[in-house]
């Protein structure tokens, strides 16, 4: 079956362009089948190609398929091929498994949208994308899949086109992440330059060869590396792109702004983690901003009254775990992390769209109340992923992946006691901010009337995700509550062990702090009043502590301004003044050939005498 | 005798004189007539390719020297390698591509038109293929009287002040050109006893660091203009935008090219050691055209004038890559002038589309478009997206070689030059929102504006697959023009200079 590796990424890419030839000839069916099924097959024969390599794992636990030659040229080889080890298995599985619920759903909440084709063109091209940039083994194949979601990522926030908004957040997004991938480009730049490779497994090698630890070239790189992974996953300080992106359709929120793309920094640096190593100052400053951004983005989340912009900033905080765990060595943990998130938080936008469907695309959550009564599915789902989210204790499975993350922060000394403080702290928010959007949406009285029926095509991504975020954690249990390791033995080869504490008391502590926290949202919201009044403090935090208002006016008004003064360009004033120069002159010299030969007469004399007297006096 | 490199000049030439003279019988017959001779030169072309990419083997697939004026040394002496042979074949497929999408864009004097259009590939085609300095610098004047012309009486509102600036422009910097090859070859007759135009035996003349320095500053203005680099670039977006489409689509994808190639060809080579000194001068102005150009890409209101000065933008990096003299860097630059040629032609033809659907060029009104125009919308956007140097579209395989080689060249000016990464996503993201998205702007044009023709189609979809070809699978050119840029190489490094090619 490993033949068939090449297959996942092209079935959606196929798909893809399907959808674009096809544009305007295909019926709405013959779309949603197209746009549904290549991302189905894909993981039909990915979650195949999963079975034969856990049943029977490749030489080395990798499976490397090469599918042609990019280019050779001035001793630089560059292939597009393929690498499947634990590490982009997990992320494939992810990428096809979540990524087919999410279309199914898609092809129920976007009927009747204009543009349903075109719809599902970008977002199976995101599909092929996305797989690329995980499956790809080297750097710049990684880079091609990066720049294309980021591309599909466009695409879809602007989506309905119509409104200049959209396009506005779409063109902040892809612009705000390049900075990052302009930084992650000159990382290539240089370790192709200085290692000689640009395949990931051959430049890791090199690095660990080449580069002692803590010697600045590989600071550097890893510096370099780490400014693509906050631009792509919505990090301090490029993290502001995120919540606007809310713009896009909430599939789009949910595949690419919560499950797949955004997490993408995290793959990225777990893949690199042996250059990581080599940077010590580097992995410090990947937990700093994960924990920085956790908690900034879980403040922002409780003051937002939009339920997706919640979501999204939930989103940030939630891969600030993830970095806070990279940062501490804790790999595995991260990536534990990462597959659960991509469960509940897909959940949890999904039943956001499943409820914003039914309720004429109002967002505000003030604007929902009591719809735990009258949209069940969509609450006890909605519940579920909050759960997960806050993670409930035992029962979900983001209490165990958190617990992993939390847990290897304990064990990394003093500075890992910091950042697990940091990461307690944002569990309670966690559970504060997740929860007063269930009791003011979902109890209290209704505001808005609800219609439609749910069909099949939304109840069953729904039921399915649910399950796996309850159940999804059991995969990985900590050693005081069965010490379960499948997905730690899974990716051994590929990840160094994390370390684990040793005691239970952080996490009975850890615990206790997201239940506070969901207590507290039910002291706060159980009976959800009016909106917040509008405090100084809730206004700094529903703008996410003003990085938006500090951008616009250190590079966005000033290069707007330039834009706009320079766009005469000035280097021709330059050349319009020579040839204004010449033209004047010629005016007043012209003037001089008037036809009168009593003129050209006296010119003469006056010459003639001035220089004969010029001759005598000197 | 060898017939074929001066038949690819004459069925141009001839075709063209036949153009002109049949414009008079039907309009059709010059369209037919130039669509016959581009075709011909393509077929001649086409069995070139893959010739001479073996390393060792000479990099010269096929030449030729006639006598001309043999008392001035002056010879009629054609010689084709992998580089001109990849520039001739975008100029030939330009050259088709303009006649195509003129069908219904020109009405008036048509034979004349195809006549001009014909005699400009002529002398791109020369200008490609002469080796002797002075049948160079005729060629190099050749071209811009047609393209005079093709602006001149095809144009837009102010085409009489773009043609006349373009003319003194490229006139202006060619005589410092001149001054320089005639310096140049009298400093080799006072060495050698030998009165000669001939680039190979001009290769490697002794003169002093001084002179050298002056006479290499005659060609790289020359060039530089032609590029065109920051400062000299104010003539092209007046004459891109007051041109007609296909002189906008010859002017960007071909006569733009001549400069680089002039840079790559004859002022690095004939001068080493000066080019080597002025290589950080060179690739200062670099990238402050990348800079400059995104940024006044980003504040134009004519859509024209935006993709002028994204051309000069993207040249900022032909102009680093050729300065940074080294294979990968070189190699980036061929990759980034046929991309360039595609993407920035096929934009050029969207706009000239849209002019004739709606009426004019100012994004201000325009907006919405996808409505009324998903296919031209949708062409828009792939090469708005190639333009920003998209991994798996061609552009970002010459702009990524480019800066890889730069980078070993030196790290500040590569930093500074990946910034323009950034700002190509701001004004490429900026054009498509302006035309495409947005509100639905009141059109200017009473008519409800139609979508792309077949005719259209056609040819945007074989830009597309050129652009993805390039991206995906560029080998072939670096293949074919390897041995090429190594011969260039090995004139072009001074001595005591190792190639700046650090490790693989």
């Amino acid at each position: 079956m490993h033949e068939l590796l090449w297959l996942v990424p092209t079935l959606p890419l196929l798909g893809s362009v399907i959808l674009m030839l096809g544009a305007g000839r295909l019926s709405t069916r013959a779309e949603a089948a197209a746009g549904a099924l290549s991302v189905g097959f894909a993981a039909v024969i990915a979650f195949t190609i999963a079975g034969g390599f856990l049943l029977n794992p490749p030489a080395g636990a990798a499976y490397e398929q090469t599918l042609w030659r990019w280019f050779d040229v001035g001793g630089l080889s560059v292939t597009i091929g393929l690498r499947l080890d634990p590490l982009s298995l997990v992320m494939m599985l992810v990428i096809t498994g979540v990524g087919f619920l999410i279309h199914l759903f898609a092809t129920e909440f976007m009927e009747g949208e204009e543009g349903y084709g075109r719809f599902f063109a970008y977002l199976n091209l995101f599909v092929a994308a996305m797989l690329l940039l995980v499956l790809g083994d080297n750097f710049l194949t990684l880079y091609t899949g990066w720049e294309g979601v980021g591309l599909c990522s466009y695409l879809l926030i602007g989506f309905w086109w119509r409104d200049p908004a959209n396009g506005l957040a779409a063109r902040k997004a892809f612009i705000v992440t390049r900075i990052g991938d302009t930084a992650l480009l000159i990382g290539l730049l240089l370790i192709a330059s200085r290692l000689g490779t640009l395949n990931i497994a051959g430049a890791m090698h090199n690095a660990a060869q080449s580069w002692p630890a803590g010697s600045p070239l590989a600071t550097l790189a890893a510096f370099l590396l780490l400014g693509g992974a906050v631009g792509k996953s919505a990090q301090l300080p490029l993290q502001t792109w995120l919540p606007d992106a809310m713009a896009g359709p909430t599939p789009v929120s949910a595949l690419i702004h919560a499950a797949t793309m955004v997490t993408a920094g995290v793959y990225l640096i777990a893949r690199t983690h042996a250059l990581f190593l080599l940077a010590p100052a580097a992995q410090y400053t990947v937990g700093g901003i994960g924990a920085a951004t956790l908690l900034l983005a879980g403040f922002s989340a409780l003051a937002q009254n939009d339920i997706k912009r919640i979501l999204a900033y939930s989103t940030m905080s939630q891969i600030g775990y993830m970095f806070l765990a990279l940062g501490v060595g804790a790999w595995g943990a991260a990536m534990f992390h990462l597959l659960t998130h991509a469960f509940f938080k897909a959940l949890l936008f999904l039943s956001a769209g499943a409820v914003t469907m039914r309720l004429h695309h109002e967002q505000d959550i003030y604007k929902m109340g009591g719809l735990a009564r009258r949209l069940p599915v969509a609450f006890w789902s909605f519940l579920i992923g909050s759960a997960a989210l806050a993670a409930l204790p035992l029962v979900t499975a983001g209490f165990y992946s958190k617990e992993a993350i939390l847990s290897g922060a304990w064990a990394d000394g003093s500075s890992g006691r910091v950042l697990w403080a940091a990461g307690v702290f944002g569990a309670f928010i966690t559970g504060l901010y997740i929860f007063r959007a269930v009791f003011i949406a979902f109890f209290g009285e209704a505001h808005t009337e609800v219609s439609g029926r749910y069909g099949w095509r939304v109840i069953l991504p729904l039921s399915v995700l649910s399950v796996l975020s309850v159940l999804g954690g059991l995969i990985e249990l900590p050693p005081a509550l069965g010490h379960v390791t499948l997905l730690s033995n899974l990716l051994a080869p590929v990840l160094p062990a994390s370390k684990e504490a040793a005691s239970v008391a952080p996490l009975l502590v850890a615990s206790l702090a997201g239940l506070l926290g969901i207590g507290l949202a039910a002291v706060l919201y159980w009976r959800p009043a009016r909106p917040p009044a509008e405090t100084p403090l809730w206004r700094f935090w529903h703008a996410a502590a003003g990085f938006d208002w500090l951008y616009d006016r250190l590079l966005v008004r000033p290069v707007l301004w330039a834009a706009r003064e320079g766009a005469d360009d000035v280097i021709d004033s330059v050349y319009d003044a020579i040839a204004w120069t010449a033209r004047t002159l010629h005016e007043h010299v012209r003037r001089t050939q008037n036809g009168r030969v009593r003129f050209y007469t006296a010119g003469l004399a006056i010459g003639s005498i001035s220089l004969i007297a010029i001759a005598m006096i000197r | 005798m060898n017939m074929l490199l001066i038949l690819l000049l004459l069925i141009p030439a001839i075709g063209g004189v036949l153009a002109w003279l049949s414009g008079a019988r039907h309009p059709d017959w010059p369209r037919w007539i130039a669509i016959f001779a581009l075709a011909a030169d393509l077929l001649l072309t086409l069995p070139l390719i893959g010739r001479a990419v073996m390393p060792g083997q000479s990099a010269w697939i096929t030449s030729i020297d006639l006598p001309w004026i043999p008392q001035l040394g002056i010879s009629f002496e054609l010689n084709l390698d992998g580089l001109s042979l990849v520039l001739i074949l975008l100029t030939i497929v330009l050259g088709l591509v303009s006649v195509v999408i003129s069908w219904s864009e020109i009405t008036e004097r048509v034979g004349l038109f195809h006549a001009n259009l014909l005699w400009a590939t002529t002398g791109v085609i020369g200008v490609f293929l002469a080796l002797d300095l002075f049948l160079f610098f005729f060629f190099w004047e050749l071209m811009l009287v047609p393209m005079y012309f093709l602006i001149a009486l095809w144009g837009h509102e102010h085409r009489f002040y773009a043609a006349i600036k373009f003319v003194i422009f490229t006139q202006g910097s060619s005589l410092l050109m001149l001054v320089a090859i005639l310096a140049l070859v009298f400093i080799h007759q006072r060495a050698t006893g030998q009165l000669t135009f001939d680039y190979l035996a001009l290769l490697g003349t002794k003169m002093s660091a001084a002179t050298a320095f002056w006479l290499m500053l005659g060609f790289f203005i020359a060039f530089a203009v032609k590029l065109p680099a920051v400062p000299f670039h104010t003539w092209l977006p007046d004459a891109h935008t007051e041109a007609p489409t296909a002189g906008s689509v010859l002017l960007a994808g071909v006569l733009l090219k001549t400069g680089a190639y002039g840079l790559l060809r004859f002022v690095v080579p004939l001068f080493p050691a000066a080019a080597h000194e002025f290589a950080p001068v060179a690739m200062t102005l670099g990238v402050a055209g990348i800079l400059y150009g995104a940024l006044l890409a980003f504040g134009q209101n004519d859509m024209k004038r935006m993709i002028a000065y994204s051309s000069v933008s993207h040249m900022g990096f032909v102009l680093l890559g050729v300065f940074a003299w080294n294979t990968l860097a070189l190699q980036g630059v061929v990759v980034q002038m046929l991309a360039h040629g595609v993407s920035t032609g096929a934009l050029f033809i969207l706009v000239g589309a849209l002019q004739e659907r709606i009426h004019t060029r100012d994004m201000r009104l325009m907006g919405g478009l996808w409505g009324a125009m998903p296919r031209l919308s949708g062409f828009g956007m792939i090469f708005a997206i190639a333009s920003l140097g998209l991994p798996g579209l061609g552009n970002f395989i010459g702009e990524f070689l480019i800066l890889l080689g730069s980078f070993r060249a030196s790290v500040p000016f590569t930093v500074i030059a990946s910034l323009g990464l950034v700002a190509g996503a701001a004004y490429a993201l900026l054009l498509v929102q302006r035309a495409f998205h947005g509100r639905t702007a009141a059109q200017p044009g009473s008519a409800k504006p139609y979508d792309l023709t077949a005719r259209h189609i056609a040819v945007m979809g074989g830009l597309v697959l050129a652009i993805i070809g390039l991206g995906v699978y560029p080998q072939p050119v670096f293949d074919q023009v390897a041995p090429g840029l190594a011969a260039l190489q090995h004139e072009g490094t001074p001595p005591g200079n190792t190639p700046m090619e650090g490790q693989p």
